[in-house]
């Protein structure tokens, strides 16, 4: 039909075949060690009956946020036991957390050398633009392949949809830190790691915890997405009403993921502004 | 002793800056190299120096060059060419560590927007400097207690810097430049966000302070009112150039009409402008019926030595100098009358600004009235000067 052709599906498949023998080692390796704290994490949040769970994260929001929002997830955790939830929202919120820790981890310091570095960033970001865009089915694939099937397949799918927001909103609140005080700071002789530490990172705070906020909720959205790839989890009970024509079951996992994520998002927004608001 | 000596430094802000000194070097202007190279001319061959203990203002309008000098005197703008000896030592060639010590110990700088960070306390905002020296924190709240107690702020240590006005803003921002006892200060246009009351305090408190602990105190500003207030000696600069340099008392007498053809754009604006648009407000006088000890105060409080005196009609009787009033006061008389000079130059609103320059040669203001004898306003040297440089209607 057409001389002009670009055979990259030829190209890419070859690549794998030469390269699968190669890696599988290590990726078999990481995935052992990453199903391991993935799967403690969840016998930690199983570890107690709902119960006394659902006092005691009540207790720590209320003290460490504020009461009301201690009140509201003690509700929301309620009605995900009444819902007979309980052990898949806590194989997500294993994955999730898991998923958004490493992410901060390896995302937050990516962000700051953005910001430091205007190559860096210019590297940095047609990769998150392609990590963000890229239809996650795509990666979902050669993520198997890596990493069989199971949750250490979902947590690189994570991984990919939730570290970009993390890395750009870091580069952006530090780069948003006005010149004038970057410059005050480096008048009176700060070197450049007392400028980052003293002055743009905790200048860039408020956006870099809007980061962590965004972060979480990609995770939670993805970990539905990966019960394809055997995430488990309140995606799995998704994935089944789907396939089985359950309304009814899809109604109550579905209303679970929202109060999940609602609980996530109010706890880590209200983080988030007093931590920036604190000096006002 | 030159604290401060600058050698024909340059800055061009551009890839090719030798491109643009060749260019500079035969006469080229800041305009034809911005469009032949794209490059933008910051300074153009400055050398000046400064005494220890001396107040030296640069002055300028936007855009002269000023902002960019003061930046390369602490590297914050990287010089093109040219050399700065502080103390006798290069900064130019300075390698960064001897740089840092230059910026933590030799000088410290205050800015425009005072450049505080909001996220520290009035008093860890003072003590930074000395932070990341590695000062011991009792020491350093030690000393920037002792620092803020001589800007006046005692008692606000704990407060954030967005609780307080403007006016305390900027003594924060002087207190952190004293709390690491720098000898040199850079004063980036420091007063220009202020409103003019507290600006005018905030410089007599510079002053006062200048007086006890005697630092080079190098002060930008676009006022010249500030400059000749505050400056030992005073540079103008225009186009990066430095156009003269000179005492306060040098730049107001001899009015080097090159220097002021140079410094306005517009020649002839001593053409055009009228005594009306270049007069400051009639404020303040004294009326016949005073005594010479409330026209003394009256003086004093205004920081002028000499005042008009009119009748309750508002018509001039006279103008008193501070000299005469004291005459007044020794001779035991109440009244004003007999001690008033009358060989002062009155001139009516609408005579041309280059014909009053000439009966101003003795210093004396010069009363603006009107046909019957009112007075409108008042001119002095000052104001001229700014109403040449394209500032009028700021008669306050």
């Amino acid at each position: 039909m057409n001389d002009f052709a670009i055979p990259l599906k030829d190209w890419v498949n070859q690549a794998f075949e030469r390269i699968v023998p190669f890696i599988t080692p290590i990726t078999n390796g990481i995935s052992e060690g990453l199903s391991v704290v993935i799967e403690k994490l969840e016998d930690v949040l199983l570890i107690l009956p709902p119960w006394a769970m659902i006092v005691i994260i009540g207790i720590i929001v209320g003290i460490f946020v504020n009461k009301k929002l201690g009140i509201f997830a003690g509700v929301c955790l309620l009605v995900l036991l009444g819902l007979d939830l309980w052990s898949q929202t806590m194989s997500t919120l294993s994955i999730v957390l898991s998923g958004t820790i490493i992410s901060l981890a390896i995302g937050i310091p990516l962000g700051i050398g953005a910001s430091q570095n205007d190559m860096f960033e210019k590297i940095v970001r047609p990769i998150l633009d392609f990590m963000q865009t890229l239809p996650s089915f795509v990666y979902l694939i050669p993520a198997v392949i890596f990493f069989g099937l199971g949750k250490v397949s979902a947590l690189v799918a994570i991984l990919i949809f939730s570290m970009p927001p993390a890395i750009r909103l870091t580069n952006l609140g530090i780069r948003q830190v006005p010149d004038e005080m970057v410059e005050a700071a480096t008048a009176f002789g700060s070197t450049r790691m007392q400028i980052l530490i003293g002055v743009q990172l905790p200048l860039a705070l408020p956006t870099i915890m809007a980061g962590v906020n965004q972060c979480i909720m990609m995770a939670l959205s993805m970990s539905v997405i990966s019960a394809m790839i055997g995430g488990g989890g309140l995606g799995r009970n998704v994935l089944s009403a789907m396939q089985t024509v359950d309304i009814g079951l899809g109604v109550e996992s579905g209303i679970a993921i929202v109060l999940l994520a609602i609980l996530l998002d109010r706890i880590t927004e209200k983080i988030a502004n007093t931590k920036g608001n604190k000096r006002n | 002793m030159v604290k401060v000596k600058i050698k024909n430094l340059y800055k061009i802000f551009g890839k090719q800056p030798e491109r643009a000194i060749k260019l500079l070097e035969e006469g080229k202007t800041k305009e034809e190299i911005l469009k032949r190279t794209n490059q933008v001319v910051g300074l153009v061959d400055v050398s000046l120096s400064i005494n220890a203990g001396e107040i030296f203002v640069v002055m300028g309008l936007s855009g002269s060059g000023k902002s960019t000098l003061v930046r390369c005197l602490n590297r914050l703008i990287e010089p093109t060419k040219g050399e700065i000896l502080i103390d006798g030592k290069n900064i130019v060639e300075m390698s960064y560590k001897q740089l840092l010590e230059v910026r933590r110990k030799k000088m410290s700088m205050v800015f425009q927007s005072f450049a505080l960070l909001p996220h520290l306390t009035v008093m860890d905002n003072v003590a930074y400097g000395l932070k990341i020296q590695g000062v011991p924190r009792d020491q350093r709240v030690e000393k920037a207690k002792q620092t803020l107690n001589t800007v006046g702020l005692q008692g606000w240590e704990d407060s954030y810097p967005q609780q307080l006005s403007g006016g305390m803003q900027q003594r924060v921002g002087l207190a952190r430049a004293l709390a690491n006892d720098p000898d040199i200060l850079l004063m980036d246009e420091a007063f220009s966000a202020l409103d003019p009351l507290i600006r005018g305090d905030m410089q007599d408190e510079l002053m006062d302070l200048q007086s006890k602990m005697n630092k080079t105190i190098i002060f930008i500003t676009h006022d010249l009112d500030e400059a000749l207030k505050l400056g030992d000696r005073i540079a103008l600069m225009k186009d990066g150039r430095i156009v003269q340099i000179g005492t306060s008392e040098e730049i107001l007498q001899s009015p080097a009409t090159s220097y002021v053809e140079r410094f306005v754009e517009n020649v002839d604006r001593a053409k055009v402008l009228t005594a009306e648009s270049v007069m400051k407000k009639p404020k303040p006088v004294v009326y016949l019926k005073d005594g010479p000890r409330f026209a003394l105060r009256k003086m004093k409080e205004h920081g002028i030595s000499s005042i008009f005196v009119v009748d309750q009609g508002k018509k001039v009787k006279g103008l008193l100098t501070a000299e005469r009033a004291a005459q007044a006061i020794k001779d035991g008389s109440k009244r004003l009358g007999g001690y008033l000079e009358t060989d002062y130059a009155k001139v009516p609103p609408n005579m041309i600004v280059s014909d009053i320059f000439k009966l101003m040669d003795r210093g004396l203001p010069v009363a603006v009235t009107s046909q019957e004898d009112q007075l409108l306003g008042i001119i002095v040297r000052g104001a001229i000067i700014q109403g040449l440089a394209g500032e009028v209607g700021n008669n306050e």
